[in-house]
Parts: structure tokens; C-alpha cells; sequence
């Protein structure tokens, strides 16, 4: 008698999506062709440790139409070819598909995908917004085996974070907007900093007076983070940081002073129209 | 969105006019910028390259995808490797309804300095097959700072005919100065916008962080300027040894000249004066001139020494932007500190 094998073990690994990905599924699924309600694709990454980070994707496609589900595979093939010449370091993880949920086609999509990696992990990006938000889960598959036989396929939502480290560096401001004319930080970009630091401060300063008065109750880990960023202002007495901000200024200058001579000795070769600089 | 059964090309309604009308801006897609981000830092030091796809609709030249290419080091049959990657990408791309028409390159680039004989080279060779391109030139090392260090580069268009007419390296001063091209007539730099869909829009609202601070901010807050100009510093110092370098080469070649021209002058001097005895006693005379003796000397490309100053231009810009920075942040630290 085959054995019945139930599925055991616990989904013990977490999925993390780097921006790029998000971005990229919204992209094709705006560019779907007509009719199509989702939109499939290949999830690239890099596996350590049990998490799974997904950094990169390539759309896929696929007919749902009838009851039957068909995969480009030659498409899928040669794109992830082509992906391993520019980084050999990342390899097929699993897919991503847009909607809510799994459906049932989805095992089928998962039974080919296991084929080309192990343990597929499989994204869902909720790009039709049913539930008010972009939800993204990850799911992982479990086998129910009788024997060498499969009978189904369990999915498992396993733990899905999005690394914003990305998107913070670039400025979630830059992506918000659908256009966006202002692309270079200058001068009046320090101002709208400074602008959000004093606001910071000033709500950090307005939840301690309102926890000392009584007003609201205390939280230990709001505390102790206050009381680190406090420990981080060094301690430098008046007279000290006042030579250190003139010896920095008067440092700045000079380097101000030699950059504007270069220029200078440019301006002038270029009203002699001589190759050589002048005066150095 | 999806297409129909007759697809509307913006290209084929504003495109007869796209010619005369000069290139104002260039529009990225917000998903193009963080590809290139992440191709680009992922190969640092490296320095990369990949396609740039899009439409060109009349003074904007929209980006909306972008794919890398492979580095080449690693196989000796580069070349034929490359342009079949490229086709099957395209296939792949058509597939799924990505803009399949090639509007440039993106290559990334260390401390922002771009101005190098190759961009040139490389903008002369997209132009053979489209008419116009761009190239976006992306610092992964100025990240750090908070800004976003992208430039979307073209050559100026009397510059490029000349270059193509001539060759790059065969242009001479004198030639570029008919021409009336000077070195700030060599590049030119478009403006950018980004351009999000509806959705990436919402998708980057749905992922916002909820702290009011983000990285960027605190990276632009950063006090100390003193990595970064010693960074920039040292390039300046390069750019300062190449622009001798270069002078010396000019220098060479004019005293080669002058020395040739005073060897030639004096010979044609001797030539004359046999050629005057001969005559005396009714011998035919030596002709003048002697292609064999007197090799012309081959004049330095100019465009060397043009890129150079450029390059020493743009790094004094940018010793400029990040001293005008620290002097205000000191001047605020001055002011906190009086309060």
C-alpha cells in the first residue's frame, strides 16, 4: 500500500519584494492586451537563509481562456536566459500574478513553476484594488501526496514585506506624482527638510508633554527610542562648536575659492581659444 | 492601456512633425528609473550600460521601459552575442506589449563626469538608425547625498554633423572652429521629468512609509561635506593632470611643426640655390617639392582637449553645488546654535 503523505512542516521562509518588482507588475498589467484579466510572470531573486528576496520580474504570456491554462514556456525560457548573462547571481523563485487570492488555475501555473525552481514562491498583487488597497501576499505550495501521486496542492501564505529602502533613497515624493517636473535637489529642498525635521521634533516634544501631564498613556519603546536619539546629540560646548562650524565654513570657502579659479582659467582659455590654461 | 484592434500611434500623428522641432525634455517612467538604479548600483564599480525604449513624440522623448545588457568582458564573442541578445529581448518584449522602439542607451558613470570620446562614438552609431536619441548618464555614487543623480545627455546637432562628416578623432581645431563650434558646443542637457501610471502612482502611496522623515531627507540633512568634496577633489586634481597632459601633447605637435617647417624652409632654401647652379650650367633643375622627406605630422584630435575642459567644467559645477550646500548648512548649524 502507497503511503499517504500529508503535507508536514512548517512554511518557515519569508518573501521580501524590492520596489522595482511592485512597479513593474503595475506597468504590465497597464500594457495587458485587451480582455486579459491578469497579467503572470517570472520572479527573479536571490535566496539566503530562508528569506527570499525578490528583486527583479519579466511579464509572461498566458491564455486562461476555457477552462484550460497555457504558459509561454519557450518565452519564459529564453527571457530567464537572457536575465542570467546581465546577473547570474539571481535565479527563477517562483511567479507573481495579479488579483486577489489563488484561483484554481494557479496549481497548475505552480506545478510548471516547480519545475524550474524549488519551491516556487508565488505573489499576488492586487492591481484591480477590489478590497480598497493594494494588497500583496506570497504564498508557497504543499504537495498532498499518495505515493508517487500527487492529489493536491495546498497554498500556504507565508510572510511578504516590501523593501522601501529603495524607494525612501529615491524619494517616495519622485513616484507619487504622475508627472513630475522637478527631478534635481537644490537649495530650496534643504528648506522643506528642515521644514519636516522641526515638525518631527515638535511632535516627538508634543507626545512627551502630553505623557507627562497625563494626557496619554505611556509607550516604553516610543520612550527608549526618544531617549537613544537624545543620547545621539554629542555633547560639545559652545565655544567648541563654534570653532568647529568656522573651521568647516572657512574649509568650504577654500575649496569654493580654488574650484572658482579653475573656472576662471576656463573662461579665459576659452575667450583666448588656446588648448593650454593660461595662468597655471 | 490595452490595445485594440486599430491601435492608436501617437508616434504616426505628431512624428512627421518630430523633426523640426527641437528636443525640449525627457519623460522616464517612474519603474525605468528604479531599473536603471538597481542595474547600475548592483555592478558597481562596473560601470554599465542598457537600452533605453520609448516613443518620440514631438519635443518630448517619453522612456517607458529599459532592459541592461550584458557585460561584455566575459566572452571573447561578444559581438555577435550581443546583437542576438538584443533581438530576442525585443522579441520577448513585443510580446507583452512593451514599446519595442529604441530611444537611446543609459550608462552609469563614476562622480557624474560623462564628457569621454566613446559617448560620442556610441551617439554617432544609435543616430545611423534613429533620429533621435538620448543617453541618461546615472551617478550611482552620488545616491549617498540624497539627490538623484540622473542627466539626460545629447550632442548638440552641429556637433554631431561635423563628427559624422569628419570622423571624431579627425576634427581639427581649425575645422571646428569653421564649423563655429566651441567646447560648450559639444553636449547638451535635456531635462527630465518622471511620468507615473495612475496605478504606479497609487502603488507608491500604498508602500509610503508612515514616518515623516524618510532616508533621503536625513541623507540631505547630512553635515559633513568633507567625503564628498575630497571625492571630487581628487577628480578635480585628474581632470588638472590630463588637461597638462593634454597641453603637452598640443605643445609637442607645435614645436614638431615648427621644427619641420624650419627643416623644410631650409632645405627648399639649399634645393633653390642648386637648382639656380644647375640652371647656370644648363642642367635641368630638382623639382621643389619632396612628398618622401617631409611627412605631414599628425595633428592631436581637438576633440580631446575639448573634453577635458569639459570635464574639468562640470567638475568645478558640481565643487561648486556641494560647497554652495555646506555653506548653508553651516550657516543654519550657526543659527541653531544661537537660539
Amino acid at each position: 500500500m502507497a503511503p499517504f503523505i500529508l503535507p508536514v512542516g512548517s512554511a518557515a521562509t519569508t518573501v521580501r519584494v524590492q520596489p522595482v518588482v511592485l512597479f513593474n507588475v503595475c506597468d504590465a498589467y497597464v500594457r495587458r492586451n485587451e480582455g486579459q484579466e491578469r497579467v503572470i510572470g517570472t520572479l527573479l531573486g536571490v535566496i539566503s537563509e530562508g528569506v527570499i528576496d525578490v528583486r527583479n520580474c519579466y511579464a509572461v504570456p498566458h491564455d486562461e481562456s476555457s477552462e484550460r491554462v497555457a504558459v509561454d514556456i519557450t518565452h519564459h525560457q529564453l527571457l530567464a536566459g537572457l536575465q542570467a548573462k546581465v546577473n547570474p547571481k539571481e535565479v527563477v523563485v517562483g511567479w507573481y500574478s495579479t488579483g486577489d487570492g489563488v484561483s484554481g488555475s494557479d496549481a497548475l501555473i505552480q506545478d510548471f513553476y516547480s519545475r524550474e525552481c524549488q519551491n516556487p514562491v508565488h505573489v499576488t498583487i492586487d492591481t484591480t484594488l477590489q478590497n480598497q488597497s493594494l494588497a500583496i501576499k506570497a504564498y508557497v505550495s504543499r504537495a498532498l501526496l499518495l505515493g508517487e501521486k500527487q492529489l493536491a496542492t495546498e497554498f500556504v501564505q507565508v510572510d511578504c514585506e516590501v523593501k522601501t529602502k529603495d524607494l525612501e533613497s529615491l524619494g517616495v515624493d519622485l513616484m507619487e506624482k504622475e508627472i513630475c517636473e522637478k527631478v534635481q535637489h537644490d537649495a530650496d529642498s534643504l528648506e522643506t527638510c528642515i521644514g519636516q525635521l522641526s515638525l518631527c521634533l515638535e511632535q516627538a516634544s508634543d507626545y512627551v508633554d502630553q505623557v507627562v501631564a497625563g494626557k496619554r498613556k505611556p509607550d516604553q519603546a516610543i520612550g527608549r527610542s526618544i531617549a537613544e536619539a537624545v543620547s545621539q546629540v554629542p555633547f560639545i560646548s559652545k565655544q567648541n562648536l563654534e570653532q568647529l562650524t568656522n573651521d568647516s565654513a572657512q574649509d568650504v570657502l577654500l575649496i569654493m575659492y580654488l574650484s572658482n579659479l579653475v573656472r576662471t582659467q576656463l573662461a579665459l582659455a576659452d575667450r583666448l581659444g588656446t588648448a593650454a590654461l593660461p595662468l597655471l | 492601456m490595452a490595445q485594440g484592434g486599430a491601435p492608436i500611434n501617437f508616434a504616426s500623428i505628431t512624428g512627421n512633425k518630430s523633426q523640426d522641432q527641437p528636443l525640449r525634455s525627457v519623460q522616464l517612467d517612474g519603474h525605468v528609473v528604479l531599473k536603471i538604479i538597481k542595474h547600475c548600483r548592483e555592478s558597481y564599480p562596473t560601470l554599465v550600460t542598457g537600452q533605453l525604449l520609448g516613443l518620440d513624440i514631438g519635443q518630448t522623448l517619453e522612456v517607458t521601459d529599459c532592459y541592461a545588457f550584458p557585460r561584455t568582458d566575459e566572452q571573447d564573442d561578444g559581438t555577435i552575442d550581443a546583437s542576438s541578445y538584443q533581438v530576442d529581448m525585443m522579441r520577448c518584449l513585443r510580446e507583452v506589449n512593451i514599446d519595442n522602439n529604441t530611444v537611446g542607451w543609459y550608462q552609469s558613470t563614476k562622480m557624474g563626469v560623462y564628457q569621454a570620446e566613446e559617448l560620442i562614438t556610441t551617439y554617432l552609431s544609435y543616430q545611423e538608425s534613429i533620429k533621435r536619441c538620448i543617453c541618461i548618464v546615472y551617478d550611482p555614487h552620488g545616491m549617498a547625498s540624497g539627490s538623484l543623480p540622473l542627466r539626460a545627455v545629447t550632442l548638440k546637432e552641429t556637433f554631431a554633423e561635423a563628427a559624422k562628416k569628419e570622423g571624431v578623432l579627425s576634427l581639427t581645431f581649425e575645422k571646428l572652429r569653421a564649423k563655429g563650434v566651441s567646447r560648450k558646443d559639444i553636449f547638451e542637457e535635456i531635462p527630465i521629468t518622471l511620468h507615473n501610471s495612475p496605478l504606479a502612482a497609487a502603488m507608491a502611496t500604498a508602500l509610503e512609509p508612515e514616518m515623516t522623515a524618510v532616508e533621503a531627507d536625513t541623507a540631505r540633512l547630512s553635515l559633513s561635506v568633507a567625503p564628498k568634496l575630497e571625492s571630487n577633489l581628487s577628480l578635480l586634481n585628474a581632470c588638472l593632470d590630463d588637461v597638462f597632459l593634454e597641453q603637452q601633447t598640443v605643445s609637442q605637435y607645435a614645436r614638431a611643426l615648427a621644427w619641420q617647417q624650419q627643416q623644410q624652409a631650409q632645405w627648399l632654401q639649399r634645393r633653390r640655390q642648386e637648382n639656380a647652379g644647375r640652371r647656370a650650367n644648363g642642367e635641368e633643375p630638382l623639382p621643389e617639392e619632396d612628398p618622401n622627406q617631409f611627412k605631414p605630422i599628425k595633428e592631436p584630435p581637438a576633440i580631446d582637449g575639448f573634453l577635458v575642459f569639459n570635464q574639468l567644467n562640470q567638475v568645478c559645477n558640481q565643487l561648486n553645488g556641494i560647497t554652495a550646500q555646506g555653506l548653508q548648512k553651516v550657516a543654519l548649524l550657526q543659527g541653531f546654535q544661537r537660539l
